[in-house]
């Protein structure tokens, strides 16, 4: 009896790219409910035009390298990007911005490098990075959260995101319904040569938990991300590196001085801190191989947020944080090899 | 618009520029490096049959060839598509098939004679390019398998056509042994 | 560093072991044909010592071992040789030379060909290693390595310690378990030659601790041997802990050196059925004839542990067993992690074959449906890897072919678990690239070292004929500088020979 050959191992654990991916999409559903409640639905347009923008772009950059695009379409990977990047955006983005950054991050942040696996830096990441930079103004301008003692209803929010993303740029409303978001006030504040204790207390910037409004979803991220870990999509050492990376600086500043430096709690819950650690750091393309050197990278990217958020030019440095220490992943590669056995080093 | 400032450092930057390049053109003058590296980064790619299929007497002169730019890579027809792919990387240039006007690429061959037939002349041995045939005058003659390139250079002296190419074996017998 | 280093890698697999199928061991009667492979799983097999025709004894040398990585082979039954020639065979090669005995013909005497009983204790250990080289004892836990030679090094090297390997880590593999239930003391006496011959001071037997049954059946041998040197380890039931290196981790904490082996660390490992086979040889002088094999699988209807005769073809094994089952895909001599697919039912057993895996689709399928894509740098791979490499950078150092970083990355120092393949969620063939990176890897060794050679030689050979050239010119030059003062000087005549010119 004449049988099919194959070689060693005749098994896998069936593990796959999309039930890596797919998980990670789960995970962001209690950050996209807590965004939508206290930011408006402004983001339910954003994923939609961010997903839509994404697979038409990977589908068109396959079929011009001459690849089939069904597999990778169906693998999830550029999903995952679209979500991240319409996350980090604010809702208020004009939808031609967002499609713009999706394709740029797809394009330029993933295919030129050759697609799945070859990227040296967050696809996300890159789309946010082009986008804060080319266009300042749109982006730095969030809705006042729902939150918040002067804050109008989500209908009436509603109404004024749809504008904002598919009409009228330079609407004479803005001010009426956008504001600074807490780290942009402390920063603002801290300039103006304010102290914390004054800025915090002013009331529109900080709430029950933290950063007004954005301490709720940071909790939803973190949830989303103690998920992950169960899972065992991530581990630990990325998140637990980078918020390590991120409060123990702001924790030695703060006390040395209070009235100039956040608290590491404060750190922790404002901004995309959450976001950051547990998902788009984690991004395994892009990150460190061995755990030695994730631990590196991850304290890397905290400490250059931190630095960034108290002396750089912007109020959120995360993703700026990633796409540095991307550049040094080759270089943390190259001296965290894990010993082999039987050898002394 | 400090004209002083301007001119002070014009004058710095010419003079930097005069002795920086002075001192470097005195050295690519007269600190010469005993041989050129390129060419023994070439030979290294080479096969090493020395068998003048690519109309150099050897190896080490067709890669001195290809390193003044006198000849193409594609030249060498025991070291195939691999050879001319390594060069290619090398010099970074695009890769071309081998040149079949130049011979055609066999497997890996040894020589061996046909003691019943061998007259103990003695020109083969001359024609071994590596040395690898023992014998003299009227003594056998006797082809040393480890040391054959497979050059054919010893077929056509031979007066009465005993040497024959056969393939050669496996070059790692032992799949499982560790290097 | 050090917490990095020994962090416990592999992972714990379903096993497949289904513990009504282990005992009691089968023992098939003589088939009608063997194929016996000259080869015992090294790559180097024995040269045939009988020809076509002959008619031999059970017992009787057929192969003879010429190197330190082949082992003797004998009959498995009487009869005649009906070839000897290379085909299929349970091999990593996929073929080698094997020797058909067809038992069609009675030999002239039904004697045993070997001494009725060995006095092996009256040998010293060099007459015991000798003695295991001629029975022709090989390692039957799977990579069918020469047990003498492995004694040899072992002595010279002073070994301390002999570690007998009763882990049986791959899944589906049940044999040794078998073994260790019901011929413990077998084990035991084995254990203690082996220790003679390999001068070691201690013997420790590794068992898995998902096998309770051989681990009290063992513990009991251990009691009645009344032997200090000789204890009892139970390993965690973690793949590949039953790897050589592994298991010597695990029980003894030492590390056998990169590109070095065991007996470097001072240890000699053995498997418990080559124990076994070593304690035949002690009890009756029988060489190794005949071995325990698990017939397994989805395929077949009857998984069990069969003691048949070396050569036995698969067919007879699994028709012994109660034939064929659904639809067998594939046919494997191993386990599912590091098996040989065979092409064909039609081979013989070799002394290195410890499992007959029939698989159907369902105990292969997430494989057989893998469709592989790029890398995307999880880190799976490098988290479970017993030797402490990165899989994801050697595969790209393979795919490159670039030999020094793949060296450096430690494409040598690899187990070939498979384990990487198992867990990538790109299911890329990493355990697979990695083989034929080492193929050629060896391959452009092999071809670097002949070229520099042909190099040298050619080189030599042109100074030769420079120099001779140089030597030819300055003879011309000294006979032509005797020559002419004679003729300037005078008119014609040659003073020196004196002759008129």
């Amino acid at each position: 009896m004449r049988f099919e050959t194959s070689p060693a191992p005749h098994v896998i654990a069936g593990y796959s790219v999309p039930r890596v991916m797919f998980p990670v999409l789960i995970a962001l559903v209690p950050v996209a409910i807590a965004h939508v409640v206290l930011l408006g639905p402004g983001l339910l347009l954003q994923l939609a035009v961010a997903c839509v923008t994404a697979l038409l772009a990977e589908a068109f950059a396959l079929r011009w390298r001459g690849q089939d695009p069904a597999p990778a379409l169906r693998d999830g990977s550029v999903l995952v990007t679209a979500c991240l990047l319409a996350l980090s955006v604010t809702p208020l983005l004009p939808w031609w911005l967002t499609a713009l950054g999706t394709a740029l991050a797809v394009l330029l942040g993933k295919h030129v490098f050759g697609g799945l696996g070859q990227n040296p830096f967050n696809p996300a990441m890159v789309g946010y990075a082009i986008l804060l930079v080319s266009f300042p103004l749109e982006m730095t301008r969030w809705p006042v959260l729902l939150d918040a003692p002067e804050a109008q209803s989500w209908m009436e929010l509603a109404r004024m995101t749809l504008g904002a993303i598919f009409g009228a740029v330079g609407d004479p409303r803005w001010d009426a319904f956008t504001g600074a978001t807490a780290l942009d006030a402390i920063r603002t504040g801290l300039d103006l040569r304010y102290t914390l204790p004054e800025i915090l207390g002013r009331g529109d910037v900080m709430g029950p938990l933290g950063a007004r409004g954005f301490a709720w979803l940071n909790l939803a991220a973190l949830a989303g991300g103690l998920y992950l870990l169960a899972r065992g999509i991530v581990r630990w050492h990325i998140p637990v590196a980078v918020l390590g990376g991120l409060l123990l600086p702001a924790f030695i500043a703060h006390a040395l001085d209070p009235g100039g430096h956040l608290s590491a709690s404060t750190q922790a819950f404002a901004g995309a801190t959450m976001l950051a650690a547990f998902f788009i750091a984690t991004d395994p393309v892009s990150a460190a191989t061995s755990n030695l050197g994730r631990l590196w990278y991850g304290a890397g990217i905290g400490l250059l947020a931190w630095i960034i958020r108290t002396w750089g030019g912007y109020p959120d440095g995360f993703a700026f944080a990633v796409l540095l220490m991307n550049v040094a992943v080759p270089f943390i590669d190259r001296y965290t090899v894990p010993r082999i056995h039987g050898r002394a080093r | 618009m400090n004209t002083d400032a301007i001119l002070w450092a014009l004058a710095v930057a010419a003079v930097l520029a005069a002795v920086v390049g002075s001192a470097l053109g005195w050295a690519a003058s007269h600190i010469r490096p005993d041989d050129d590296p390129l060419v023994a980064r070439i030979d290294a790619l080479l096969p090493q049959t020395q068998c003048g299929q690519c109309q150099f007497a050897g190896c080490r002169p067709y890669a001195t060839a290809i390193a003044a730019g006198a000849a193409d890579i594609n030249r060498c027809p025991p070291g195939g598509e691999h050879t001319v792919r390594a060069i290619a990387t090398l010099l970074d240039r695009p890769v071309c098939p081998p040149d079949p006007a130049y011979g055609v690429t066999k497997r890996p061959q040894v020589a061996w004679i046909d003691e019943e037939r061998c007259i103990g002349c003695a020109r083969c041995l001359p024609a071994c390019p590596v040395d690898a045939i023992v014998g003299a005058s009227r003594q056998m003659h006797t082809v040393i398998a480890a040391q054959c390139t497979g050059c054919e250079l010893c077929l056509p002296p031979c007066p009465v056509d005993c040497i024959e190419l056969r393939p050669a074996g496996p070059a790692v017998g032992n799949a499982r042994r560790v290097a | 560093m050090a917490a990095w280093a020994h962090f416990p890698a592999g992972l714990a697999l379903e096993s497949h072991k289904r513990a009504d199928a282990i005992v009691p061991v089968i023992e098939l009667p003589a088939p009608s044909r063997v194929v016996l492979p000259l080869d015992p799983g090294t790559g180097e097999s024995a040269e045939p010592v009988v020809a076509v025709g002959d008619v031999v004894q059970r017992g009787a040398l057929v192969g003879r071992a010429t190197s330190a990585f082949s082992a003797n082979v004998h009959a498995s039954i009487a009869g005649r040789i009906i070839a000897i020639e290379r085909i299929e065979a349970a091999v990593p090669t996929g073929a080698c030379l094997c020797v058909t005995i067809a038992a069609d013909a009675a030999p002239a005497s039904t004697q045993d060909p070997w001494p009725a009983a060995t006095d092996h204790a009256s040998m010293n250990a060099q007459q015991l290693c000798d003695a295991l080289h001629e029975a022709g004892i090989a390692g039957l836990g799977g990579a069918g390595f020469p047990t003498a030679t492995k004694l040899v090094a072992g002595r010279q090297r002073s070994v301390h310690t002999l570690l007998l390997n009763g882990a049986e880590c791959e899944p589906w593999i049940t044999c040794d378990d078998a073994l260790m239930q019901t011929a413990a003391d077998d084990v035991v006496f084995g254990a203690a030659l082996l220790r003679r011959a390999c001068g070691a001071t201690a013997c420790v037997i590794a068992i898995e601790d998902d096998k309770p049954a051989a681990i009290a059946a063992m513990t009991l041998a251990v009691d009645r041997a009344v032997d200090a040197a000789l204890s009892l380890a139970v390993v965690s039931a973690v793949y590949p802990r039953g790897a050589e290196r592994q298991l010597i981790e695990a029980v003894t904490g030492i590390e056998p050196p990169s590109g070095g082996l065991p007996v470097d660390a001072g240890i000699v490992c053995q498997n418990v059925a080559t124990a076994a086979a070593v304690a035949r040889w002690g009890t009756r002088g029988e060489p190794l004839l005949s071995r325990i094999v698990t017939v397994t699988g989805s395929g077949v209807a009857r998984p069990c542990n069969v003691r048949a005769p070396l050569g036995t073809p698969l067919t007879d094994l699994v028709a012994a067993t109660g034939g064929y089952r659904d639809a067998p895909l594939r046919l494997i001599a191993g386990g599912s992690m590091t098996g040989i697919a065979l092409p064909s039912d039609d081979v013989g057993l070799g002394k290195a074959t410890n499992c007959v895996f029939v698989a159907t689709r369902a105990d292969i399928a997430p494989r057989v449906d893998a469709f592989e894509r790029a890398c995307i740098r999880c880190g799976n791979c490098s988290d479970v890897c017993p030797a402490g490499l990165l899989p994801q950078q050697l595969h790209r150092a393979a795919l490159a072919d670039e030999h020094a970083l793949l060296r450096e990355l430690g494409i040598f120092d690899c187990i070939d678990c498979g384990l990487c393949d198992y867990v990538c969620p790109s299911q890329i063939p990493l355990a697979h690239r990695f083989r034929l990176a080492r193929g050629r890897f060896r391959e452009a060794t092999v071809a670097a070292r002949k070229s520099d050679e042909a190099r040298e030689r050619h080189e030599q050979r042109q100074r030769r004929l420079r120099d001779e050239a140089a030597a030819r010119q300055r003879a011309f030059e000294e006979v032509r500088a005797r020559a002419l003062p004679a003729a300037r000087g005078s008119d014609g005549i040659d003073d020196k020979s004196g002759e008129a010119p």
